[in-house]
């Protein structure tokens, strides 16, 4: 156990290393993001203001779509020196090096976050700070669950052909509960009268959504990266 | 972690991609001090066959023992004692030479990596760029590095796919030396290669393949160049 | 095709047969009129095509944890099945939609998380089709997590929508009603037992095909 994480975290630092140095995904990432939250704001924006409670989808939807271009990037990134098959080749736990990509994917995404929600607080007047701890909990919840499912993928696409087009083909059907619950449960506390006993709804199935998916993932990780 | 193994034994090994043969029953074995040399021409399964010895890819049919063990059963310990040098070099092109052998000794639970590393660098003659970025070396300073890499952890089997590409005449030769240093502390290698004239002389056991299939088997006496042309061409 | 296939294929043929008649013989629902008679083919599909998916799931698993060979093949069928029984679904809940609700589409929510179900299954397909040497494998954990994730899209969905006519309606339908049902019931399960087993034998052919071609070139 004390191994698992030990393997983790060293994927998890050699990832940040690397990001730190080139800065290629977090950039990348960042701007997809914004230019995601314009094109909808072109669409959706209406003599200065927005049809309906559209802000929640936008965040989601945007952070679905730059999830699944980083998740791309940094698996590309694995594939060029052929470094993904180094990792398999140590002798650590599997899992654990998925738990590992997992986590510095969930860090990734963080940062992406922590730029879209001011960002759709201010051009779609969403009440961002209205119910920070849910609101936080929701994206750290909806973003575990997204990326959980999207790192196993991406990591078994890595040998596949085709497997630019595959990875969205693949992860956004089976992320749609996420997508839903993210979403309405965003939706739930930025409308007029915020419903929180529905926001915490939405919560408990996007962690029972982890727990499961989560675990799957760890006891498919070894399975389908043995090729 | 499991015990050292003195031979490695491959019967009849296949593997497929639908239709096409990557490799078509080979048979072979290396015992300790052995460098066996994989040759023939792009797509003869060299990287194949390596990556099959390495434990990365299943053989769609026959076994591969390490010593007693197979790849299924040996697990973690067994990929603890092989060491591979992969045709992609296995590196991290965004971290110097230094952090790569270090992260990577950390993978293999070394408690001394970065002392190790540094010893690593300055007998590959690195020492003094060993905090430079990977992604600024010339291919043959990197080969040498991934060298180091696939040799950190002292492995017992040591697998190479190209290892002398890019390497100036001197790197070549203190390669020879080095693998000769590792051949004599018992270690198993198996390399595939391109260079005949630089392995001649240093193989104990070769490999003739071409289509996936194994043509004949050499046993290092007489020009290679000859024995080689004689093992693929002819047929 | 077995012995048992061929029974299998007669019946649901001759079932099907006359269903059209057995289905004009029942007697017309007070408001829905003509149109919820399309029920009778909606209902067997929707539940062969989550049949479908469960079989699919489950040879998935075991293929992957149990390295059990045949299953792929196993999944490899149910997934089409899905496909197919997926878009009878698709297509009649629509028709019966119009006429109850007006709309062609509606976000009713088993009708979305069919769509959902569906999308998986053709995107596990395509994968198979597209994905090269090894699309097996990653097919396999597409299919397993898809299974999984029913549940949740089936909660997800109902919480989020909600306007289609509670499960609970074929028990307490008339036995006038309830007998076409069942006997429409059996008939396409005849007929999914028939394709599943041809299509599931016909990929173990294919791969004993590929391995002789293997040993044929060997030898």
């Amino acid at each position: 156990m004390k191994d698992f994480f030990r393997v983790a975290w060293l994927v998890v630092r050699k990832d940040l290393m690397v990001e730190a140095r080139s800065l290629e995904v977090v950039s990348t990432t960042l701007f997809f993001a914004l230019t995601v939250v314009l094109v909808f704001a072109f669409g959706l924006v209406r003599e200065g203001t927005p049809v309906g409670d559209v802000s929640a989808a936008i965040l989601w939807i945007a952070t679905a779509f730059s999830g699944t271009l980083a998740l791309g990037r940094t698996f590309e990134r694995e594939r060029q020196a052929d470094t993904l098959r180094a990792l398999m080749l140590a002798p650590a736990d599997r899992p654990a090096i998925y738990a590992g990509k997992l986590a510095g994917m969930l860090l990734l995404m963080a940062l992406v976050e922590m730029v879209l929600v001011p960002l759709v607080g201010l051009l779609f007047q969403a009440p961002i700070l209205g119910h920070p701890v849910h609101l936080a909990a929701l994206l750290l919840a909806g973003t575990t669950g997204f990326a959980a499912v999207g790192t196993l993928f991406a990591a078994m696409l890595v040998r596949a052909r085709s497997r630019d087009v595959m990875l969205p083909i693949l992860l956004y059907p089976i992320t749609v509960p996420v997508m839903i619950a993210g979403v309405r449960g965003t939706a739930a506390l930025f409308q007029g009268t915020p419903d929180e006993a529905l926001a915490r709804f939405w919560i408990a199935l996007l962690v029972f959504f982890d727990v499961v998916f989560v675990t799957l993932a760890l006891w498919t990780f070894e399975p389908v990266m043995t090729e | 972690m499991i015990d050292d193994f003195a031979r490695l034994s491959v019967s009849s090994l296949s593997r497929h991609y639908g239709r096409r043969k990557a490799l078509s029953r080979v048979t072979f074995t290396c015992d300790a001090g052995d460098i066996v040399g994989l040759l023939g021409p792009n797509g003869a399964g060299k990287s194949t066959l390596l990556a099959i010895l390495g434990t990365l890819l299943a053989p769609s049919e026959g076994t591969v023992e390490y010593g007693t063990v197979t790849a299924e059963k040996g697990g973690a310990g067994l990929r603890a004692r092989i060491g591979m040098l992969g045709h992609d070099l296995f590196l991290y092109p965004e971290l110097t030479a230094f952090e790569n052998l270090v992260f990577f000794g950390r993978m293999y639970g070394l408690r001394d990596a970065p002392a190790r590393a540094t010893a690593a660098l300055d007998r590959a003659g690195l020492g003094e760029r060993a905090h430079d970025h990977v992604s600024g070396y010339s291919r043959g300073m990197r080969q040498r590095v991934a060298l180091e890499r696939a040799l950190l952890h002292g492995p017992r089997l040591l697998l190479l796919d190209e290892p002398f590409t890019g390497l100036d005449q001197a790197s070549a030769a203190a390669l020879v030396a080095r693998l000769r240093e590792e051949q004599a502390r018992g270690v198993l290698i198996v390399l595939a290669t391109h260079d005949l004239d630089v392995v001649d002389g240093l193989l104990t056991r070769e490999l003739f393949l071409r289509n996936g299939r194994l043509m004949s088997v050499g046993t290092g006496e007489g020009p290679l160049r000859d024995r080689y042309h004689a093992a693929i061409m002819a047929s | 095709m077995t012995k048992l296939n061929q029974i299998e294929l007669a019946l649901a043929g001759a079932m099907l047969a006359v269903a059209p008649w057995i289905i004009d013989a029942a007697p017309y629902e007070a408001t829905m009129g003509l149109v919820q008679k399309i029920f009778y083919f909606h209902m067997p599909a929707a539940w062969l095509f989550l049949l479908a998916a469960i079989i699919a799931g489950t040879a998935s698993a075991m293929f992957l944890f149990g390295k059990k060979r045949d299953m792929d093949g196993w999944a490899l069928a149910a997934a089409e099945l899905a496909v197919v029984f997926g878009i009878i679904t698709l297509v009649t809940g629509p028709l019966w939609a119009r006429k109850a609700w007006g709309i062609w589409w509606v976000w009713d929510a088993r009708l979305t998380s069919s769509l959902i179900l569906w999308m998986i299954f053709v995107a596990y397909l395509l994968l198979r089709r597209y994905g090269g040497p090894g699309a097996d494998k990653l097919g396999a954990g597409m299919a397993l997590f898809g299974l999984a994730n029913v549940p949740f899209i089936f909660v997800s969905v109902n919480v989020w929508r909600t306007l289609h006519p509670q499960t609970s309606v074929v028990p307490t339908l008339p036995v006038q009603m309830g007998g076409p049902l069942w006997f429409c019931i059996t008939a396409f399960f005849l007929l999914f037992l028939a394709l599943l087993g041809m299509r599931a034998r016909l990929e173990r052919q294919r791969v004993r095909i590929e391995d002789l071609y293997l040993a044929e070139d060997e030898a």
